[in-house]
């Protein structure tokens, strides 16, 4: 039992990342444009959140350091270095209309590159180490809930040890489930990503729509990246672990069917599978098979839903593909 | 008369690259009048109302709104003027409702249901539209759509109307429903343009009519004062016979038998039901009937392409031996010598690359023939140039990508190519889809030439009046079932449209 917990635990964990990168790719796809480019956001979100957070410190000398500050900085530096990613993606594809695939794998390449670059750059000059102090790390990774909650026993690990971003992710799932349903400009943005031309012809700004989706889509998936430095790696820069994190989030879109609230569940299980080879160890199956076990998964997903052909689970119409009014 | 007058086009100029798609293009559009916008395929219909619309801008020329010249830059600034256009291809999101579409952009409005849909109630009521606003799009019918797409330019107090083509996919009776809500538009003191290439439409329905050709204004009639030999004529430049030709092959024989061929698609729904009849050599077959009745299912079925639960489709030599063809690919057909060609309704989908060229297509057919590891393009390259001169394509050259041309030339490819192979059954979906009248009796003409060469054509149509005049008979399509053959030489257009929504039940989305 306790392992099963154990187990859960971890895989909010890691499915509190993967919910970031997923819920900013639903926002960037609804405006229909694919971002492939998630890797190389996430990666910058790691670093620069770090940057951000550790500069703080510096600045401000350990002891006056202040756990919240930091916490504030990291989101808003990894916001702003997967926003400005997206800007460039969103002028190269929406602007300039190049292909959709190549601009976003190109942004990968890039994003993975910037994130290495400054995460070694700082670990260098900081002498072969970053990492902040054990106050703020504590800091990021401060459970919220009270300990009496926490102390029920089984419901209290499973609903109230996390860390704040678990809880600030769910709520953004909710926030942005209730944005596309519900109000006006998210069912011009869902129109945008089905049929742009219709929307053009309905007077809406299919430009602004599409740039403000992917920029703060791209901000929203590089908080993940700096959510996983911050708690999963123990505010240490630490390439390995977020490699194919980006890949897995682009997944896990297509797992949800464009739907925030199925990220909240989806995100967790993806997370269990993810880690499952470190804590459900069957001795003769290699670790390649847990981890490709993820993908597995949004195939299987991906093979039935087609099948059932129900119109509502489909991918944005219009997904991948550049508008221009006059083309025809 | 003057005060009536809407919009004032003059000299509008518009070129998309190399083409001149509009060329000093002077229109005026007037309150209270139903105008015909007649042309050939790319003369320019589309493009000089899309600059109405807003989706293009005109590069010389000037616009009036009641006599103040406007600028029309999005299709924000058409609605302010009071244009609202219907385009070919509907704009509307197929995952919302019918309500959501409709206010889809609307600033000021709420996204309250009760506001919208009084509002959508009172211009259902005046013109006897009959939409559930809470249905989904994809759930509709093409008219369905269609009113869906003309209640959303009224909702926004257009009261200019232009719509492309909305014919091309109703039937006769929702076609005559079209026309009435019209007319009481007419009567509203609205103006409205219409793009049609049925000339029957065109005269019973209209006030005027504009005539394009190759980008230039040509010239206004009165309806009343014409005829349409006469806009056929300015329509092409040249005077064209009307008629088609129907002459008899001296003896038809059996070419191919179907019975009880009965097809169900992956979800259960039965698309053929039982449909037997006989195609002959010597003659047209005409299929009729409402759309998705099972003429794509009935033709894929006969090519192989669609699986079938159960049925026979024999194939006759002319010494008698038979082929059963239920089971075979498209492959093994082809292998067994049948000679059958398929222009099937989705031309650039399914019938050519639309990347490639005329020689490329041409190669499509003929590939597996070449011998050793290279292509043999000099046979396909020939083929290609032959069908450019007999066919008249307009076409650069045969290596430009068929996409880029216009529709009746993508047709016309498909066809010389399907005709080249010299098949002994060739099966046609909607051939003249979207054509001019000019290349439409071109493609008429090489239907009957096939057909007195002894071949077995299955034309299947949507425009009865032509079907009439052009096949032998005619099988009526009703939900998959076969409502009757008749002949077409003594049957009547109301005998078929009736046939074609008879049999079994009527589909539910009729009944709304
Ligand atoms: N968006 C476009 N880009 C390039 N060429 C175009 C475009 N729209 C129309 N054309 C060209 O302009 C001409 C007129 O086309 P169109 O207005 O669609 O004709 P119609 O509606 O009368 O069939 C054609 O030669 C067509 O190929
Ligand atoms: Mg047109």
């Amino acid at each position: 039992m306790s392992s099963l917990i154990a187990l859960l635990v971890a895989s909010v964990t890691f499915g509190t990342v993967l919910m970031y990168g997923t819920l900013g790719e639903i926002l960037t796809e609804k405006s229909g444009n694919l971002n492939l480019g998630v890797e190389g956001i996430m990666y910058m979100g790691g670093a620069f959140g770090l940057a951000g957070a550790f500069t703080y410190e510096k600045a401000v000398g350990v002891a006056a350091s202040n756990g919240f500050v930091a916490i504030v900085i990291a989101v808003v530096t990894a916001f702003a270095a997967g926003a400005i990613a997206s800007l460039i993606y969103g002028f190269i594809t929406i602007t300039l209309r190049a292909n959709q695939n190549v601009t976003g794998l190109a942004l990968t390449i890039f994003g993975t590159g910037v994130g290495q670059f400054t995460g070694e750059f700082m670990r260098v000059r900081e002498g072969g180490y970053v990492a902040l102090s054990n106050h703020l790390k504590g800091a990021f990774t401060f459970q919220i809930f009270p300990s009496f909650l926490r102390d029920i026993p089984v419901i209290g690990r499973i609903l109230f040890s996390h860390n704040a971003f678990f809880y600030i992710a769910i709520a953004l799932a909710v926030a942005m489930h209730f944005f596309f349903q519900k109000t006006k400009t998210g069912m011009y943005l869902r129109s945008v990503g089905e049929s742009p031309s219709t929307a053009d012809a309905a007077g809406i700004n299919i430009t602004k729509y599409k740039y403000l989706a992917t920029i703060i889509g791209g901000g929203i998936s590089a908080i993940g990246g700096m959510v996983y430095i911050t708690t999963t790696a123990g505010c240490v820069w630490n390439h390995e672990g977020l490699s194919g994190v980006g890949w897995l989030a682009v997944a896990l879109v297509i797992f949800c069917m464009w739907r925030p609230l199925n990220a909240i569940w989806g995100s967790i299980l993806f997370g269990a599978l993810m880690i499952m080879y470190l804590r459900v160890r069957v001795a003769f199956i290699p670790t390649e098979i847990y981890k490709i076990l993820p993908y597995i998964v949004t195939v299987v997903v991906l093979v039935f839903s087609s099948m059932r052909n129900n119109k509502e689970k489909q991918p944005p119409a219009s997904l991948g593909v550049n508008y221009f009014r006059e083309e025809r | 008369m003057q005060n009536n007058c809407a919009i004032q086009m003059c000299s509008i100029t518009k070129r998309f690259g190399q083409v001149v798609a509009n060329d000093g293009i002077n229109l005026e559009i007037r309150r209270g009048e139903i105008l015909s916008l007649l042309g050939e395929n790319g003369s320019g219909k589309t493009t000089l109302m899309n600059m109405l619309a807003g989706i293009y801008q005109p590069d010389e020329g000037e616009i009036l709104a009641d006599g103040k010249p406007i600028a029309i830059r999005s299709p924000k600034d058409a609605y302010s003027y009071g244009i609202g256009m219907i385009h070919q291809h509907y704009k509307l999101v197929d995952v919302f409702t019918a309500a959501q579409n409709i206010v889809l952009g609307l600033n000021d409005e709420k996204l309250d249901l009760k506001t919208i849909n009084s509002k959508v109630k009172r211009i259902c009521d005046r013109y006897s539209f009959a939409i559930a606003p809470e249905r989904k799009i994809y759930d509709m019918s093409v008219s369905q759509k269609q009113t869906v797409e003309i209640v959303k330019v009224l909702y926004r107090g257009a009261d200019i109307l232009i719509l492309d083509e909305p014919t091309a996919v109703l039937t006769p009776q929702e076609t005559e429903k079209l026309f009435v809500v019209l007319r009481a538009m007419k009567e509203d003191g609205k103006a409205v343009v219409i793009i049609t290439h049925k000339l029957n439409e065109v005269m019973e329905l209209s006030d005027e009519v504009a005539v394009l050709r190759k980008g230039k204004y040509i010239g206004r009639v009165r309806t009343s004062e014409t005829n349409p030999q006469q806009l056929t004529d300015m329509m092409v430049g040249h005077s064209v016979v009307l008629n088609i030709d129907r002459p008899e092959y001296s003896d038809p024989f059996p070419r191919l038998t179907v019975e009880d061929l009965t097809c169900v698609d992956h979800e259960g729904v039965t698309k053929l039901d039982h449909v037997s009849f006989t195609a002959m050599g010597g003659e047209i077959l005409g299929v009729a009937g409402i759309a998705g009745s099972g003429q794509k299912e009935l033709l894929e079925s006969i090519t192989g392409l669609y699986p079938v639960k159960e049925g026979s489709v024999r194939f006759f030599e002319e010494n008698g031996c038979e082929t059963e063809l239920i089971g075979k690919t498209p492959m093994q057909i082809r292998r067994t010598g049948v000679g059958m060609a398929f222009v099937p309704e989705d031309r650039l989908g399914m019938g050519l690359v639309g990347s490639m060229g005329m020689t490329g297509n041409m190669m499509l057919r003929s590939w597996r023939s070449g011998k050793g590891l290279f292509l043999n393009k000099k046979s396909p390259e020939h083929l290609a140039k032959k069908v450019w001169n007999d066919l008249e394509v307009v076409t650069p050259s045969t290596s430009f990508p068929v996409r880029r041309m216009s529709g009746g030339n993508v047709q016309k490819v498909l066809v010389g190519r399907e005709i080249a192979s010299r098949p002994r059954i060739l099966m046609t979906a909607y051939p003249v889809r979207g054509l001019d009248i000019n290349t439409s009796y071109t493609i008429y003409n090489l239907l009957t030439e096939q057909k007195m060469g002894g071949v077995a054509v299955v034309f299947v149509g949507e425009d009865l009046d032509v079907m009439l005049e052009l096949c032998d008979r005619i099988l009526v399509l009703c939900g998959g079932k076969v409502s009757g053959i008749v002949d077409a030489r003594n049957a009547t257009k109301e005998q078929i449209g009736l046939m074609m929504t008879s049999v079994g039940q009527r589909r539910a989305s009729d009944d709304e």
